[in-house]
């Protein structure tokens, strides 16, 4: 009995260190959504684009982990206001799906930019994170689990606090309501447009680099299936709403991994996607999102 | 106007220069070899190709076979199914190969195999360990070890000599070698008299393992058989350490790469693998092959290397027993003798033992065991199928 309250609660923690990087990529699809009404399917790419930039850093830079960090979050922010720049700003005043299939074409596009110039070698990632495990009643953790997942919780409060109690974050909001309006009202809608992406750009590449320390393994095709989850985690916690993507993301964790625990291995990402259908299907505002409710 | 006689031009060029070509072909014996020299597996694919070309560079310098020199024709199939289509459908109509060395990975040979036995090109695999590959005609042969040896070799090694009753088998559900692989090892291992307590199964490309991990756990396995590539055993084994779970890692010839090492770090350390060859060895054939290897590419050759090297001596052996029916200005018939000689392989001296192919024409030869130490492998024991 002892043993399986602990091999459950060991299923448990493993599907919470899992969720927490969904949440954590699916933070910056959620704001980038929640703003722009953009579903950026590049997020995934940008968060490949920041594990390289990481490892790079890293190794021929010889940078320490933080300061490797704030590169690959530069560069990915620069990155996201460039694609924003060339890819979807000529597309603002088109209908949402042009949109959409432009941001499928830039994800293609990052992906084989990226398997030409570092090919599709799976790289291992410098050990550049101490390893500390801990072991309390038979449950083993790990200090990158909790940095993983601390460093989810903290990223939503900032993100929420910016949105909500900051001036940029009122102009966001301003133009995630009515971006003619907000035009009228004297805001640079094109500007703040530009630092949403720059701020969930940056997201996507914390979460790169510290997916990269956790696996220790990156590769050009490693932001595929996590971005999709990541949409899914952003869709079942209500997209645009920035705590749902954080729950949505445990959720889809938990959820796949109890999958391996009582069913089979086998059906792991099939659960995943049925998620998504049966949450479009009875709750299509996602579980903390309400049809009426002012997005983010 | 200009430009299209420009391109007509062009295109008559390249038209005589296509024949041209084909006139040379007959002077000397051309070659073919696919496998992945970029991708997830790209290690074993650069290891047979290094070797297939020492291998013919140095039978070339020697004066060639019957009188002819072998031109290689290298092709990277990315480890992809549609690439290795493509790449054996260019060798044997393009460049008119008169056998083919490939390819590497199972799922690939599978494929290849179905294209050279339509086209009636000899082939031989390298490395692809799945029975499947040569049981798709008589045009195919292979220069390694097929699962059920490598599966039936561990099971025991694992019942026997490390003592181990109760096992856990994680498997890579999409995957031919893999799935062949757990069968046969369950299978025997449960003939012996052990049990498989638990058997968990996972994507290819999947990253965490913890679940199955810890569900493995708690049925408390005395070792783990993981029959699969280098990338998903080194994260496998760091999960492993991570949850506590301090067991033996078993696997295949899969695990031979030094990224292994990259993406396992100590983790993988006290792993044992089936593998066709070991460097420690006294065999003269095998320490001219590690010579000669390290003296060209800087560092040891691995068991893909050593089996690349082998194909490439049976066909060359071959190539020579056919004779004057090998000679024939006509490909197909060429390749046909090429094939029937190939079919008589015999008591030949290669780098992984003396082999001789048998009428399924899989090898027959000895493996070995290595097991994963600071720095390399060190060798165990070597085991007749």
């Amino acid at each position: 009995m002892v043993e399986l309250t602990q091999e459950i609660i060991q299923q448990l923690v493993n599907g919470i260190s899992l969720g927490s990087i969904y949440a954590l990529i699916a933070l910056g699809y959620t704001m980038v959504y929640g703003i722009i009404k953009l579903i950026n399917f590049a997020h995934g790419d940008i968060y490949m684009i920041g594990a390289f930039t990481g490892f790079f850093a890293i190794t021929i830079l010889n940078l320490p982990f933080l300061p490797a960090l704030f590169v690959a979050m530069v560069v990915a922010a620069l990155l996201g206001v460039i694609i924003e720049r060339l890819a979807y700003r000529p597309l603002r005043n088109s209908t949402r799906i042009a949109a959409l299939i432009t941001a499928i074409g830039v994800s293609f596009l990052i992906q084989n930019i990226a398997l030409l110039a570092w090919k599709p070698d799976p790289r291992a990632f410098p050990d550049v994170f101490p390893f500390r495990s801990y072991q309390v009643w038979g449950i083993y953790l790990d200090n990158r689990q909790l940095v993983i997942l601390g460093v989810a919780l903290l990223l939503m409060v900032i993100l929420h606090y910016v949105v909500h109690y900051t001036r940029i974050g009122r102009a966001m909001r301003a133009v995630a309501l009515d971006d003619e309006a907000a035009r009228l009202m004297g805001i640079d809608v094109d500007r703040v447009i530009s630092i949403t992406f720059a701020i969930g750009s940056a997201l996507a590449a914390a979460a790169g680099v510290l997916v990269g320390i956790y696996y220790n393994r990156i590769d050009p095709m490693m932001g595929v299936m996590p971005g999709l989850k990541a949409f899914v985690a952003a869709v079942l916690g209500g997209i645009g709403v920035i705590p749902g993507a954080m729950l949505g993301g445990l959720v889809m964790g938990v959820a796949e991994v109890m999958v391996v625990a009582i069913l089979e291995s086998t059906w792991k990402d099939a659960v995943a996607f049925a998620i998504l259908i049966i949450i479009l299907l009875v709750k299509p505002a996602g579980l903390l999102g309400r049809q009426t409710r002012e997005k983010v | 106007m200009s430009r299209t006689r420009f391109l007509s031009t062009l295109l008559a060029v390249t038209m005589v220069l296509a024949a041209a070509t084909g006139v040379g072909a007959a002077e000397t014996f051309k070659v073919g070899v696919v496998g992945p020299r970029t991708g997830p597996v790209a290690t074993y694919g650069l290891s047979v190709i290094n070797a297939v070309t020492l291998a013919v560079e140095e039978l070339n310098a020697a004066g060639g076979v019957l009188g002819r020199q072998i031109e290689l024709i290298v092709e990277d199939n990315k480890a992809d199914a549609t690439e290795t289509n493509n790449a054996f459908r260019k060798l044997i109509s393009r460049d008119q190969v008169h056998a083919i060395i490939g390819a590497v990975v199972t799922a690939n040979s599978i494929v290849g195999a179905q294209v050279a036995q339509m086209m009636k090109v000899p082939m031989i695999t390298p490395t692809s360990t799945a029975e499947k590959v040569t049981q798709e005609g008589d045009y195919i042969f292979r220069s390694c070890l097929i699962d059920p040896v490598q599966g039936r070799i561990m099971a025991n090694f694992a019942y026997n000599s490390l003592e181990v009753r109760e096992i856990a088998c994680l498997t890579a559900q999409s995957n031919d070698y893999s799935v062949g692989l757990e069968e046969v090892f369950t299978k025997t291992f449960e003939e012996l008299g052990g049990k498989v307590v638990a058997s968990e199964s996972y994507s290819e490309g999947d990253q965490d393992f913890k679940a199955q991990l810890t569900k493995i756990r708690a049925k408390k396995p005395e070792a783990i058989y993981v029959p699969g590539y280098y990338t998903e055993a080194g994260l496998i084994a760091r999960q492993m350490r991570q949850l506590g779970m301090d067991l033996p890692i078993l696997g295949p010839d899969g695990f031979d790469s030094p990224k292994l090492f990259e993406i396992g770090g100590d983790a993988v350390f006290g792993s044992y693998f089936t593998n066709h060859y070991s460097v420690e060895t006294e065999d003269e054939v095998s320490l001219r092959f590690v010579d000669s290897y390290r003296a060209k590419f800087g560092h040891d050759p691995d068991g893909f290397g050593a089996l690349g090297y082998d194909a490439a001596l049976i066909l060359f052996d071959a190539i020579e027993r056919a004779g004057d029916a090998a000679l024939a200005k006509n490909v197909a018939t060429a390749r046909v003798a090429i094939r029937d000689a190939l079919a008589g392989t015999k008591n030949i001296n290669v780098v992984t033992g003396t082999l001789t192919l048998d009428e399924n024409r899989n090898p027959i030869k000895s493996a070995v065991i290595l097991k994963v130490v600071d720095g390399g492998y060190e060798f165990v024991e070597r085991i007749d199928p």
